[in-house]
């Protein structure tokens, strides 16, 4: 009896069946109706961005792994695909292949490995990328192909400007607001996602719905989202109220400029965003604040990545002052 | 009657975790086991300071006789669980792996020592004041069986200015497998009541709870039956949670109290006694019989025979095993106690003690750990953190050897349940840091002691 082998461990011998791929993957999954969307939407070229986008992160970050840090390869837990992912659903459809690819490098190379990889990263690689190729190539980000045109040749797409930017570009050049309305897609259609934009923010309906998958699952939970989203709609609706003029209405504030996208997969991402609940609520909520700030006060027409990225700043910070009460520090003995 | 008992469950308010239950021996009677040929009996089977051997090799012993003298309050008395010849005293391996000081007997016949009632019957007065109670479960070895085998007369003697109120049974059981107290609770019922009868005249408390976990509504059930007939008895249904059977877990799940960072349950009042402890306080006080053995689960998915046995203390666990159909070819790991955590044994060939609530017999499968990823600070083992640590923090500081840092995180309140390393979805090994951290502080603490 004696002669078996034996392991001998610490405890706890059993454990849950969560790992970081499941998570990853999840995230995967609630992104693809909204994928699916893009592609009825766009066309061959939001299918071109989206695999270019999870193609170059993986291997970038292999590649990086394999032959610069010389280190085990990490590809297998998904992080990557989900970087590229986002990353492509943050960019316009008709964007040239190899901005993709610049964009991609930046986020997997400067973004995340120079940190130590995943875990390690202050900011979402994603947003870094996204930041870099808007910084350096603001034309070709932003400039958006009409939706349910050409969808299916690879042409040069007809572009026109986002809802965000009609109204920017309007008030600047002091056009009034009941005549912007009527340029930019109703309420519902923004909704449902009838509309153009960039890839993964069209149709805020299918994000709500993967956002839902990802409640059920735990991977995300629910202060972020609604706190971001609660302080963009009042903040603007303080805004709206006290100068009709200058403020769109807090309804087109929040379905606009990938609010949702934002809310529900870029600003909760796990490594860069506080632990606690009421840390996440006052960091979605500055989001909130900080994106209608941006848009309403800046020069940029949309301020959701610039917010986050910020924000992701101020994590440890928030962290330290929301820990978790501990257990028996209620009295003294 | 089953809905009425839902609507009231409590359980204690943070974190926790929700381990499949596995009580593959649940529906398996208790079976009284043999004692094997020969005992091996640790001197050290509690909470405090190792026995004193009084008997020497050669001499002739009867079952219940004390072949092992307590060494000051913090201790307790250790008994012969076999009639014979005490073959050796010598150093074992036990269940910590280390080799302790044990008294080894060679059974033979069945030789009661004279004055324990082995009669069937049931007695339910009780003679003796709380004074003679303390003494008497002193004397009789009485430890907590829940598995800190903290000696009972201690227990039963709060330091002077603090008074009990209340008397909390623990009948959780949360850890998987293990089903020896939710047996005992529905044999033993009567005998248990009386037992915490004899608990509370010993405390001198007017009230007493019974907690039990949802998963056992038999046993439910049944204990709130025969509480009726006790008007200061009362049996609450607890949500199945894990580590509910933690003593904090369990003051704070059933009366809504929190112990005192540093504390013990005495400052908010009440003492915690599992239900298999009141079984033995019965059988010392109403039938004179001392620790001499206990109810241990057998379980394992490959075991042909999950079983719960009554077992002389000393047996072998690979008795055990051999009893309930044999170690079986994909063994990869045998644990003395839960599987959330129990200790993992490095030979069967160890003997059961007082704290042994299980011997669990787990497949392969279980001996390999996932790699180890870094952390995603996904927040799991912080929300399931039932004194609220942050184990991700705990580990990265005790990595780095900054103690004193985690002194201040309150690493040495964490009650090792492991809720945040069964969490993990990067399998990061959060308690082995967080153990090795404590017992790094816990010698810096005694070198600073000395002069």
């Amino acid at each position: 009896m004696t002669n078996q082998k034996l392991t001998v461990s610490l405890p706890p011998h059993v454990y849950d069946h969560a790992s970081v791929r499941k998570v990853m993957f999840d995230v995967l999954i609630a992104l693809s109706p909204a994928l699916l969307w893009s592609i009825y939407v766009f066309g061959i070229h939001a299918l071109r961005v989206v695999l270019l986008g999870v193609s170059s992160c993986v291997i970038f970050e292999y590649l990086l792994q394999r032959y610069v840090l010389k280190v085990a390869s990490s590809i297998d837990d998904g992080s990557a695909a989900v970087t590229g992912l986002l990353l492509a659903f943050n960019l316009p459809s008709n964007i040239p292949s190899w901005m993709v690819v610049v964009g991609c490098f930046f986020a997997i190379a400067v973004a995340k490995m120079t940190f130590g990889g995943l875990g390690n990263n202050p900011f979402n690689p994603a947003l870094i990328g996204r930041v870099f190729l808007f910084v350096s190539f603001p034309v070709a980000m932003t400039s958006w192909p009409t939706p349910f045109v050409d969808r299916w040749q690879f042409v040069d797409a007809v572009t026109q400007a986002t809802p965000l930017s009609i109204v920017k570009e309007g008030l600047r050049n002091g056009a009034p607001i009941s005549g912007l309305i009527e340029k930019i897609p109703s309420n519902f259609d923004l909704f449902i996602g009838n509309r153009g934009g960039c890839i993964g923010e069209v149709s805020v309906l299918l994000l709500i719905l993967g956002g839902l998958y990802l409640l059920y699952r735990k991977v995300i939970s629910w202060q972020i989202p609604v706190s971001m989203i609660g302080a963009i709609f009042v903040f603007a609706g303080i805004l709206r109220v006290s100068n009709p003029n200058a403020c769109m209405t807090p309804l087109f504030q929040v379905l606009t400029g990938g609010v949702f996208l934002g809310a529900i997969y870029m600003a909760t991402d796990m490594v860069t965003s506080p632990m606690m609940p009421w840390g996440m609520i006052i960091f979605g909520a500055l989001i909130g604040v900080l994106t209608v700030i941006i848009r309403v006060f800046g020069a940029y027409p949309e301020g959701v990545s610039f917010a986050i990225l910020i924000m992701n700043a101020f994590v440890p910070l928030i962290d330290k002052f929301t820990k978790p009460k501990k257990y028996g520090k209620v009295k003294n003995v | 009657m089953i809905m009425k008992m839902f609507n009231r469950l409590s359980s204690f308010p943070k974190g926790g975790v929700h381990p499949q239950d596995f009580k593959l021996s649940a529906n398996r009677p208790i079976e009284f086991l043999p004692p094997p040929k020969t005992v091996t009996i640790p001197v050290s089977q509690h909470f405090g300071a190792p026995a004193i051997p009084i008997v020497k090799t050669g001499d002739k012993v009867k079952i219940g006789q004390v072949i092992a003298k307590a060494d000051g309050f913090m201790s307790t008395n250790i008994h012969a669980t076999v009639s014979g010849i005490v073959l050796r005293i010598e150093k074992c391996m036990d269940v910590s792996g280390y080799k302790r000081l044990a008294v080894v007997i060679d059974s033979q016949g069945e030789e009661w020592l004279e004055g324990v009632d082995l009669s069937r019957n049931f007695k339910a007065d009780i003679v003796l004041t709380a004074s003679e109670i303390i003494k008497k479960v002193q004397q009789d070895g009485l430890a907590g069986l829940g598995g800190a085998t903290f000696p009972l007369h201690v227990k039963l003697s709060p330091p002077k200015g603090k008074q009990a109120e209340i008397l909390l049974i623990n009948g959780v059981e949360c850890e998987p497998y293990l089903t020896a107290d939710h047996r005992l609770m529905l044999e033993k019922g009567p005998e248990i009541m009386v037992g915490i009868k004899i608990l509370m005249k010993a405390l001198d408390v007017r009230k007493a709870l019974i907690g039990i976990e949802a998963n056992k509504i038999d046993a439910i059930e049944h204990l709130s039956k025969l509480a009726k007939d006790f008007h200061n008895i009362d049996v609450i249904a607890l949500q199945v949670k894990y580590p509910q059977g933690a003593e904090k877990q369990l003051v704070e799940a059933m009366i809504g109290r929190q112990v005192p960072i540093g504390g013990l349950p005495i400052d908010v009042g009440c003492v915690v006694q599992n239900v298999g402890t009141a079984f033995a306080v019965y059988e010392s006080i109403q039938k004179n019989k001392p620790l001499i053995e206990r109810v241990v689960t057998v379980a394992g998915e490959s075991l042909k025979r999950s079983s719960n046995f009554l077992v002389r203390l000393g047996t072998p666990i690979s008795y055990l095993i051999e009893i309930a159909g044999g170690l079986p070819e994909d063994t990869g790991k045998i644990i003395s106690g839960g599987p959330m955590m129990g200790k993992a044994l490095n030979t069967p060939e160890v003997p059961v003690v007082k704290g042994t609530s299980g011997i669990l017999v787990l497949s392969r499968s279980f001996s390999k750990r996932d790699p180890v990823l870094p952390c995603i600070r996904c927040a799991r083992c912080v929300s399931h953190c039932p004194l609220g640590l942050e184990p991700y923090l705990l580990m990265n500081l005790v990595g780095k050897a900054m103690y004193e840092e985690a002194e201040q995180e309150m690493i040495m309140n964490c009650c090792e349940c492991g809720s945040c390393a069964y969490v993990c979805p990067a399998k990061r090994p959060l308690l082995d840091s967080i153990r090795l951290g404590k017992s790094f502080i816990a010698q810096q603490r005694k070198e600073r002691v000395k002069p």
